[in-house]
């Protein structure tokens, strides 16, 4: 056999180890997979439910309201007694409760929680189905054109999310256990024995990721479009390029937490302290927009923030790689940093 | 010709001065040992020379250069090293560890050869993670001596082996040294010392108190036979010390142990002194005497204090 480069050699050996632990190899390519999979049932797009409005009265009045509501298929009316009315209101079985006077010349009122999106939107429906029975003429001439759903569900806008996610955990944890188990081991002291270039044994490393990566994102993506029709509008190929900063920006991030760390739970720590605000905040599984305006600069600056926003501009709007430039130049500065400070911090007993 | 040398080497760990120091010469071709208990700084020497720790102070020179922070390559190119305890990659197979490791030296023996010479040969596909004690450590020599080193450091190189795997590793280390290799050992077993080395430079407390062949340092106990006793009231060694045919006494374990190079005037004079002081005698041995007695001659401390 002839003899091969060492960085060679050790990337191989790195992802024969890799390969050989059934569940590193579980979380990984299989567990993304069972994420999205659960994730895209409970989230599924269903067609539009029929709102329950109570309509609560004790004359003849009440009756009539619910005549009037009737007619609109939207709306699931029912006529019930105030107190029930309250109890159901209060419960979320009911979204919106109209109280029907018994004085003709009073008000109606509408009761509902104006924190829930789904009462106002009740409370409008059902105020806007009463005016028009009553007569209200619309001033403005609309017309409505329902878009088409796939691109715009849940689950396509949570499968790049995964695939982000799951590079970096991958990344940060297949890098992170597999270093301080052989400073633990004594491992890499015996390398620093040898004439092995340490910048060689730290790439390795990172070019084992590339050859899971395919692996990896394939898995998440092929699990997306198999079940659930999510597909990428834009180019494969440049989802391939942003995949493998990815994977490298996250390899130099788990380097770096592992550089120093002497003891397995010593490194699980820092490694969870770094991944947990971007696991909340970087808008995997919901978009970072419902966080306030001005921590929003900061949370776009995070790694995983600027790798979730180009796969979804490639993956979800068709955008082109240049499209995405300062994602990417965010996801460079963050890896090449992490590369040079992990050389340079590393312990190597 | 000198193949590594060290001039008063130190080292300390916060308020601990594992190495106070030394002063150390190995010769091209020889089998040199370092011997002690555990604790005793081996270790730590042979790790500054092996340029994996700093030393606090000193001058260290192996093969005719010295450690610098970096430009080391050239110098590992020429080394082979067992650290003690290493535990190498289980997942991997014998014959892809010792391929990762020949990878990293320009000039390095086959693959094949190097696992054969360790008589691997039939585990070469086995995982690191199935093999027993012994043949992790024939793979760990396999490692080191896949370079072709000038050199060979090996830390503790037996410990915790069964006795036949011991030998086995034993032999490795004769042929490397008949091909003309030197070697630079630990360890605390004086029956390893004394078959291996040469030389033995005997440590304690980060200081070496004994240097010489194994021959010289016996011979320097001037004892042809060790006497343990143990007696049923406590005596002061020097009662014993000069008594005609002993050469020496030291207290040990709550006995004494007597080195003798008479024999038979030794003992008569010795059993009418203990009876003279009204001291019983509970047992008593004879040996030849080894490495071992140099040690607790010396420090009046067994080396192994399992």
């Amino acid at each position: 056999m002839s003899k091969l480069h060492p960085l060679v050699e050790l990337t191989r050996a790195r992802l024969l180890e890799f390969l050989r632990e059934p569940e590193a190899v579980f979380w990984v390519f299989v567990f993304p997979v069972l994420l999205a999979v659960a994730l895209g049932i409970a989230f599924r797009s269903q067609s539009p439910r029929v709102v329950p409005v109570g309509v609560a009265g004790t004359t003849g009045r009440a009756g009539e309201v619910v005549g009037l509501l009737d007619g609109d298929n939207t709306l699931g009316v029912r006529q019930l007694a105030a107190h029930d009315g309250e109890t159901e209101l209060a419960s979320g079985t009911l979204d919106v409760l109209v109280l029907v006077p018994d004085d003709p010349g009073q008000t109606l009122t509408y009761r509902f929680d104006p924190m829930r999106p789904e009462s106002r939107v009740a409370r409008d429906l059902v105020d806007d189905a009463l005016q028009r029975k009553r007569g209200r003429q619309d001033v403005v001439a609309v017309r409505d054109e329902h878009v088409a759903a796939v691109g715009s569900r849940y689950i396509d806008f949570l499968i790049p999310g995964l695939v982000g996610l799951n590079l970096m955990g991958s990344g940060m944890w297949g890098l992170g256990f597999a270093v301080v188990q052989a400073r633990v081991r004594k491992l890499l002291k015996r390398f620093a024995a040898t004439p092995m270039r340490r910048s060689h044994f730290l790439l390795s490393f990172m070019l084992s990721r590339l050859g899971l990566l395919a692996g990896e994102v394939g898995a998440v993506l092929g699990a997306g479009w198999a079940l659930f029709g999510v597909t990428v509008r834009g180019g494969i190929l440049d989802l391939a390029v942003v995949s493998l900063l990815g994977a490298f920006t996250f390899a130099g991030l788990g380097l770096l937490v592992a550089a120093r760390s002497r003891t397995i739970e010593g490194v699980s720590g820092w490694m969870n302290l770094v991944q947990l605000p971007m696991w909340l905040l970087s808008g995997s599984f919901f978009s970072y927009a419902r966080f306030p305006e001005a921590v929003q600069p900061a949370i776009r600056l995070l790694p995983l923030t600027a790798l979730n926003d180009a796969l979804r501009a490639i993956a979800n709007r068709g955008a082109s790689l240049t499209e995405t430039w300062p994602e990417l130049a965010v996801l460079a500065v963050w890896g090449g940093v992490s590369f040079v400070l992990a050389l340079r911090l590393f312990r190597w007993q | 010709m000198v193949a590594a040398w060290c001039r008063g080497l130190v080292k300390r760990y916060e308020d601990v001065v594992a190495v106070a120091g030394i002063d150390l010469e190995v010769r091209r071709g020889e089998c040199f040992g370092l011997l002690g208990p555990n604790g005793a700084g081996k270790t730590t020497t042979v790790e500054m020379l092996e340029g994996l720790t700093t030393p606090d102070g000193g001058e260290i020179e192996v093969l005719g250069e010295r450690w610098h922070k970096t430009r080391n390559d050239r110098l590992r190119q020429r080394l082979g090293v067992q650290l003690q305890e290493t535990q190498l990659p289980e997942k991997l197979t014998v014959e892809e560890v010792v391929r990762l490791f020949a990878s990293f030296y320009r000039r390095s023996r086959p693959t094949d050869e190097v696992i054969a010479m360790v008589e691997l040969g039939e585990k070469r596909r086995a995982r690191v993670g199935k093999l027993s004690g012994g043949q992790r450590q024939r793979l760990a020599l396999a490692c080191a001596l896949v370079s072709d080193p000038e050199i060979l450091f090996l830390d503790e190189p037996t410990t915790g082996l069964d006795p036949q795997a011991r030998l086995k590793v034993w032999e490795l280390v004769e042929s490397f040294r008949a091909r003309g290799g030197t070697v630079l050992l630990t360890t605390h077993y004086m029956e390893e010392a004394a078959r291996l080395c040469d030389r033995v430079a005997v440590m304690d407390y980060g200081r070496i108190i004994a240097l010489g062949s194994t021959a010289e340092l016996v011979a320097a106990l001037h004892a042809e036979q060790i006497v343990e006793l143990e007696l049923d009231h406590a005596l002061e060694a020097p009662a014993l010390a000069s008594l005609p045919g002993v050469s020496g006494a030291v207290g040990r374990d709550g006995g004494l142990q007597l080195s003798v190079h008479d024999i038979g005037q030794a003992l008569p004079a010795m059993l009418s002194a203990l009876a003279a002081r009204g001291v019983g005698l509970r047992r008593l041995t004879t040996h030849q005497a080894t490495l071992e007695d140099v040690f607790v001659h010396l420090t009046g401390r067994a080396l192994r204090d399992e």
